[in-house]
């Protein structure tokens, strides 16, 4: 018996993401009385026994050609086999891009009680019932699973990484895998760029900045505090900027520590998006803008005055001018 | 060509979110009912678009639902699907549902099936993965651009940080987000011929419902927002360093 937590990668490196699902998985693990195990498929260039202060403690590495790019119907029968081995009776995913992929298909391949989008550690005595976001993080719901091997889709930045001691043993497992039907001819990245959902801060910009060419404050804010840029769904409609920084309730849900949104008016639709963020920093020069309702904090004020002298402000704190 | 898109029924995106009966059900009470945004404007108006650039492509829309979905479905019908079916069921659990819409599948026979990457109330993101392993068929999840050609088709998946292109064997599972299509509103035309499209209602075959809902709750309010002086912006750095401890 285990829990078994599925490890993501990127590059060959472990996602942010995962760890986060790896300490998830080793604290229900400790709720249940079993260990935590986890598994990886293709090329991973990180050191996984280092994995171990996840709390980790038995990695199962499946290598071979036809893994290395996502094919989630043949991801999904190798995980089926580690699971097997493994005993696992909770499987944990990070509920992101590769996890809504793969995490279904095993539900219904081990029919297994699946919930997505977990947001705290389940009750497990009695029962099993897994907390998780709903209506667009307008609300939870308490769900009960009723199998006896369980799957559950983390959300990105819901739970807390705790790094301690310990190394995890790395075995290399001999799993039947088929080929490919999927073909992965080009992969685009913005490098050297926060990926928008794993980033601690998004700095995300409306309509209030008038035009494409006003973005460069924007950039040099985020830039600053090491921050992922966003923008609210008209921008985006006006290729202002590109559709994959659109965060809101049609483009991007995003839950980052420290959300800072700029001439962004806040509809209904734009706070389905971002209200899982910690904190929530409004810069509008609109005091009626409904998106104070929802900010921490906010100034009433001209984006164009006060967003450079916030990075300054910024630099000062950071010793950088 | 057939393609069967996948409809949810879900609450207007400004509706306002309330429980009943101790916090167990959805109240429905004066919320407006829609199309899942992902399923109306990415899914549907995308395999619209490939029945208007290849006029043999025959579009069949499904969705498992009571009779009140019945609004949603003509409505879905005078965008462009050529017929509907629903599965005459109600349930929140993914894997019913998708066992449901399986089910339908088989018997059509179609090339591809399309759903939206996700529907706006349960958020779960699960139907077409389950669906594409109860079909034994390739997935695709949050794809956002969809080219068909010949047997295969060319698919754009989002992915952490950018975007990666694809090619698959068709048949195929897709769920749809942005990027795939344009949202369009019916005609009036559309609006009559839906009228009288056909709207086939089946019943639900046996299938396990593998989690249960046992309670809602909303989060807590925010404690309302703290205002900065535009003049003093140094002040704003220092409470979300030293009292958010968010820089």
């Amino acid at each position: 018996m285990s829990v078994l937590v599925y490890i993501d990668t990127a590059d060959g490196h472990v996602k942010k993401a995962s760890l986060e699902a790896m300490t998830y998985g080793s604290k229900i693990a400790e709720q249940i009385g079993t260990s935590a195990e986890a598994v990886v498929l293709g090329p991973v260039n990180d050191d996984l026994t280092s994995l171990g202060k996840y709390g980790i403690k038995k990695i199962y590495n499946v290598a071979n050609d036809s893994l290395n790019h996502l094919d989630a119907q043949v991801y999904t029968k190798v995980v089926a086999q580690v699971a097997d081995a493994a005993g696992a009776k909770v499987i944990v995913f990070s509920n992101n891009t590769n996890g809504k992929a793969i995490a279904p298909r095993l539900s219904a391949r081990l029919k297994a009680g699946f919930v997505s989008g977990a947001v705290a550690l389940p009750e497990t005595s009695p029962g099993f019932t897994v907390k998780k976001s709903v209506f667009s993080a307008k609300a939870f719901a308490n769900v009960s699973v009723n199998t006896d091997i369980k799957i559950i889709a983390l959300n990105p930045n819901a739970y807390q990484t705790i790094a301690t001691d310990g190394t995890a043993e790395v075995i290399s497992f001999n799993a039947n895998v088929d080929p490919p039907k999927v073909k992965v001819t080009n992969v685009t990245k913005a490098s050297g760029e926060v990926p928008l959902t794993e980033a601690e801060i998004v700095v995300s910009a409306g309509r209030g900045m008038k035009g494409p060419e006003n973005w460069g404050m924007v950039e040099e804010l985020a830039k600053t505090l090491h921050a992922a840029t966003a923008c609210s769904r008209p921008v985006a409609d006006a290729h202002w900027r590109p559709h994959n920084e659109h965060v809101g309730q049609t483009g991007i849900a995003i839950a980052p520590n420290l959300y800072i949104a700029i001439g962004i008016s806040g509809a209904i639709q734009h706070l389905a998006g971002v209200n899982r963020s910690k904190v929530i920093v409004v810069i509008n020069k609109d005091p009626e803008a409904p998106f104070f309702k929802a900010a921490d904090y906010g100034i009433v004020g001209d984006a164009f005055e006060v967003v450079p002298k916030f990075t300054e402000a910024i630099k000062k704190l950071k010793g950088v001018s | 060509m057939k393609i069967l898109v996948c409809i949810s029924k879900t609450p207007d995106t400004t509706a306002k979110i309330a429980f009943t009966d101790n916090n167990t059900k959805f109240d429905g009470n004066g919320v407006q009912w829609i199309i899942n945004p992902y399923d109306e404007w990415y899914s549907l108006v995308r395999a619209i678009e490939l029945k208007e650039a290849d006029a043999s492509v025959v579009i069949h829309l499904v969705t498992v639902g009571a009779a009140d979905a019945d609004p949603i479905i003509r409505k879905a019908l005078a965008l462009g699907g050529d017929e509907a079916i629903r599965v005459n069921a109600d349930s929140h659990d993914s894997y019913y549902v998708a066992s449901q819409i399986a089910e339908v599948a088989k018997q059509g026979s179609y090339d591809l099936v399309f759903t939206g990457k996700e529907t706006i109330d349960y958020n779960g993101s699960s139907i077409g993965g389950m669906l594409a392993e109860l079909l034994d068929l390739p997935y695709i999840a949050l794809a956002s651009k969809f080219e068909l050609a010949g047997t295969k088709a060319i698919v754009t998946r989002e992915i952490e940080g950018g975007e990666e292109t694809c090619e698959v064997a068709l048949p195929a599972v897709i769920s749809c987000q942005k990027g795939m299509a344009e949202a369009r509103i019916p005609n009036m035309r559309g609006i009559m011929a839906a009228r009288t499209k056909p709207l086939k209602v089946v019943e639900p075959v046996s299938a396990d419902s593998l989690t249960g809902i046992q309670s809602f709750s909303l989060p807590p309010a925010k404690a309302g927002v703290k205002l900065v002086d535009p003049e003093n912006v140094s002040e704003l750095v220092r409470l979300l360093h030293e009292e958010a401890k968010a820089i």
